[in-house]
């Protein structure tokens, strides 16, 4: 599947197309087909969203949207080497489903 | 000095001169150079501005065209004309951004045509950003050091 | 050091108030990201994997105590209570917000600081020797050259869209403990035959993803055409740098495809040019700054002595602590590495604490150092045990300066949006290993440096072992190199062979540092032995 990411403008955070909006969690992001173009520009052009971009995406054994590359795992989770500051502190598995 | 917001000739959106602006088209440096008898000629960014420098006698308006706003060769261009003694117009055309105005008349610049029209409100704040300059350009500014040695203190 | 007079604070603050109006016009849409993003670069301000990052500059690194309370105000209060210090003598916050921005720059503003310049394709901060104006070796304290420098590449209208970024650094030493000839442009401050004070002008160094060491341009530049020389070197980098391929358009491509003899031809014909145009700033003003950066009132025959009975405070005086120009004073490196630690990060609390002890024991002074630790320039020997019992305390005692621990590394995938694969993790896990089998005291001196990506920001180039992260078919792989070198005798690292995992690597390294305990000869560094034995025994230990 393909999803749309993107930055807030604002305050940079990470954020996902949902389909009515963004969202921080990558959970809630949806598969925008060949719309990825048509969504981009119109958020963008709205200032919804920073640098949208389209990505690879799958669904995982749980259910969860996992980005393919590594890098969107780690935009989506936060950074591997502070637990701390990620999207889930009290969750100490959540480093693996980065890597 | 002009009102610089007045309208120039078609897109000139600001010409800091009062002389009558040229009437004709640029012409490129190298039929410039092959014909010679234009008054007017456009700078590209990988053209040398210092083959003007016999010619500028008969120069009136040079225009450095920046095709785009990040490409910064246009720059020296302009500076090397100025410090080779032209007085004529120097005229931005192209990818020209409100943000850049400050530095272009620095260096050396007096007018201004953008391929889209600025705000004029932000166009004139651009210009008063600076309240002093570091260094010594085209412009007759005088920098900062210059200023602390002439007060004689340290300011 | 460097204080702001009027001019200075009037500048800053317009900056402010310039990149102020500028985000306003971004967030109501009257400009588009690509007009903005050069703008708000030219302001330190990147958009990264998380968030915006906002780079800060730390001048020739020097800083002090109410700049680096600042600094850790900002994390608190902006950030998410840190900040990582860079390989260029910078600060980075990894949490900032575009709408919060300009209000960061006006708060360092009021403590003369800001962040023009720390990004972009315009000339950066200009970074220097950690242990300026307190190192015995050096000639004459480099930073007022630099602070010249800074004023006159600030908001330079000519060159600030250069085809790349272009780093200065500024030294005065034979030692070179800052890189110097992996800048775009590197200045030594020398003495001619004459006795008179000059600058020698290496130009077109750098590393990136085509490492080079910069060749001499000219052997002396008279104090009093510095400034001419610096804007005629960047004219005809300007004119003629390669605009047509990103990756080629660094200075360095210029001065290799001209050659430097080519390079330093046209450099001194605009340099001729350029001495007719009145450019230069007088000597006084040389002088003006240098008055700033005049030696502290160091007490007059404090003793030399340091009681070394406590075997880890003798450790840290041995590995962490410099000589020092005046007797009876010494220079302190507070490491940022600690064991399994990420290097560079420090907190807002230990910010604080920092800029306590440097006002009390070194003179409300300072320095960030490219190897991203912090350096208490003058402190008196008397003092010495208590400020280390203080650092201990707080977690900063670490005694592994230059060790295979005190690791350069970049942020990596954790953080960067170039990178294609985490530093810190790799960094983590050669501390710990290190310092679990106790190898680290041992092997001495050995530089090691960790980069993310190919624009190795971590330094890998120039690392007795470098590291470099890849993305081989989208997992995270590690190359090794060996051989680098960033000091007087400049050299650039080799590649060993095929990759390796994460845990892989850390093997690796481990292994060649066998190879240089097995073969080392009475005095020899690891890097020393590397250049006397090559690469082959070490090849063959790790891939064997």
């Amino acid at each position: 599947m393909k999803i749309l990411t993107g930055n807030d403008l604002r305050t940079g955070q990470v954020t996902w197309w949902t389909g009515q909006g963004w969202s921080i969690h990558v959970e809630d992001a949806v598969d925008v087909g060949d719309q990825a173009d048509a969504i981009a520009a119109r958020e963008e052009g709205a200032r919804r969203v920073n640098v949208p971009y389209a990505i690879n995406a799958e669904i995982d054994e749980k259910g969860g949207v996992r980005p393919a590359h590594i890098k969107d795992r780690i935009r989506a989770l936060g950074p591997t080497v502070r637990p701390d500051l990620t999207l889930k502190p009290a969750d100490p598995e959540a480093g693996n489903w980065v890597i | 000095m002009a009102d610089p917001l007045a309208a120039g000739p078609d897109a000139v959106q600001f010409r800091f001169r009062d002389d009558e602006p040229v009437d004709h088209p640029a012409v490129t440096v190298d039929s410039f150079l092959n014909q010679s008898n234009a008054s007017a000629v456009r700078i590209e960014p990988g053209d040398d501005a210092r083959e003007l420098v016999p010619h500028l006698e008969h120069i009136r308006l040079v225009e450095i065209n920046f095709p785009s706003f990040t490409d910064g060769r246009g720059y020296s261009s302009a500076r090397i004309l100025r410090e080779a003694g032209y007085t004529g117009e120097l005229r931005a055309v192209g990818d020209v951004l409100v943000d850049q105005l400050g530095h272009m008349r620095r260096c050396g610049f007096d007018s201004f045509e953008p391929d889209h029209q600025m705000n004029e409100d932000d166009a004139k704040a651009a210009l008063r950003t600076w309240p002093e300059v570091y260094q010594a350009a085209a412009d007759t500014r005088a920098p900062i050091w210059k200023l602390r040695h002439k007060e004689g203190s340290h300011g | 050091m460097y204080r702001y007079d009027k001019y200075d604070q009037a500048m800053v603050d317009a900056r402010v108030a310039e990149f102020r109006d500028q985000a306003r016009r971004r967030l109501e849409g009257k400009m588009t990201e690509d007009q903005f993003k050069p703008l708000r670069l030219q302001n330190g301000l990147y958009l990264q994997l998380h968030a915006y990052m906002l780079r800060v500059a730390v001048p020739y690194g020097t800083l002090n105590a109410q700049q680096m309370h600042m600094l850790a105000d900002i994390a608190d209060k902006y950030d998410r209570g840190y900040g990582h210090f860079t390989t260029r003598q910078n600060i980075q916050y990894n949490w900032i917000k575009l709408e919060d921005t300009a209000d960061i720059l006006a708060d360092l503003a009021k403590v003369e600081m800001h962040a023009i310049q720390t990004s972009g394709n315009c000339i950066r901060n200009i970074s220097s020797d950690q242990y300026a104006g307190a190192a015995a070796d050096e000639l004459i304290d480099p930073r007022p050259y630099a602070e010249l420098l800074r004023q006159w590449s600030s908001f330079h209208p000519e060159f600030l869209a250069l085809p790349r970024k272009f780093k200065i650094c500024v030294i005065a030493s034979e030692t070179d403990r800052a890189a110097m000839k992996l800048h775009d442009i590197g200045i030594r401050i020398v003495k001619n035959d004459a006795g008179e004070i000059g600058a020698a002008f290496y130009v077109g160094g750098g590393m990136g993803r085509t490492p080079m060491i910069a060749p001499l341009i000219r052997e002396f530049v008279p104090l009093d055409q510095l400034i001419t020389y610096a804007e005629a070197c960047l004219r005809v980098y300007n004119r003629y740098g390669r605009r047509d391929n990103k990756f080629k358009a660094r200075i360095k491509i210029l001065v290799h495809e001209l050659g430097k003899e080519e390079y330093a031809r046209q450099v001194e014909e605009e340099f001729a040019h350029l001495l007719t145009q009145d450019i230069e700033p007088p000597l006084a003003e040389l002088e003006r700054i240098k008055e700033y950066f005049a030696d502290p009132a160091f007490e007059a025959g404090a003793s030399d002595e340091i009681d070394l009975s406590d075997p880890d405070f003798a450790l840290w005086v041995k590995n962490n602590c410099h000589a020092h120009k005046q007797p009876g004073y010494i220079t302190a490196t507070i490491s940022l590495k600690p064991v399994g630690g990420i290097p560079g990060d420090a907190s807002a609390a230990q910010m604080h604490l920092m800029a306590e002890l440097g006002k009390e024991y070194s003179f409300d002074e300072m320095r960030v150092t490219h190897a991203q630790n912090i350096v208490l320039p003058h402190v008196k020997k008397a003092d010495l045990y208590t400020l280390w019992q203080k650092l201990d305390e707080a977690g900063l005692g670490a005694a592994n300066l230059d060790s295979i621990e005190d690791i350069i590394a970049c942020p990596g995938l954790d953080y960067c949006s170039l990178a294609n694969a985490r530093s810190i993790p790799v960094a983590q896990k050669i501390s710990e290993r290190f310092a679990g089998n106790g190898k680290t005291e041992t092997l001495g001196e050995l530089k090691l440096k960790i980069s993310g990506c190919i624009n190795a920001c971590g330094h890998h180039h120039a690392g007795h072992i470098g590291i470099l992260g890849v993305d081989k078919k989208g997992l995270e792989n590690y190359q090794l190199l060996l051989g680098g070198c960033e000091g007087e005798d400049t050299s650039l690292g080799k590649i060993t062979g095929p990759g390796f995992t994460e845990d892989g690597i850390v093997d690796a390294v481990d292994k060649a540092a066998d190879v240089y305990l097995a073969q080392r000869q009475e005095g020899e560094r690891f890097l020393d032995t590397y250049r006397r034995i090559g690469m082959d025994p070490f090849k063959e230990a790790i891939y064997g």
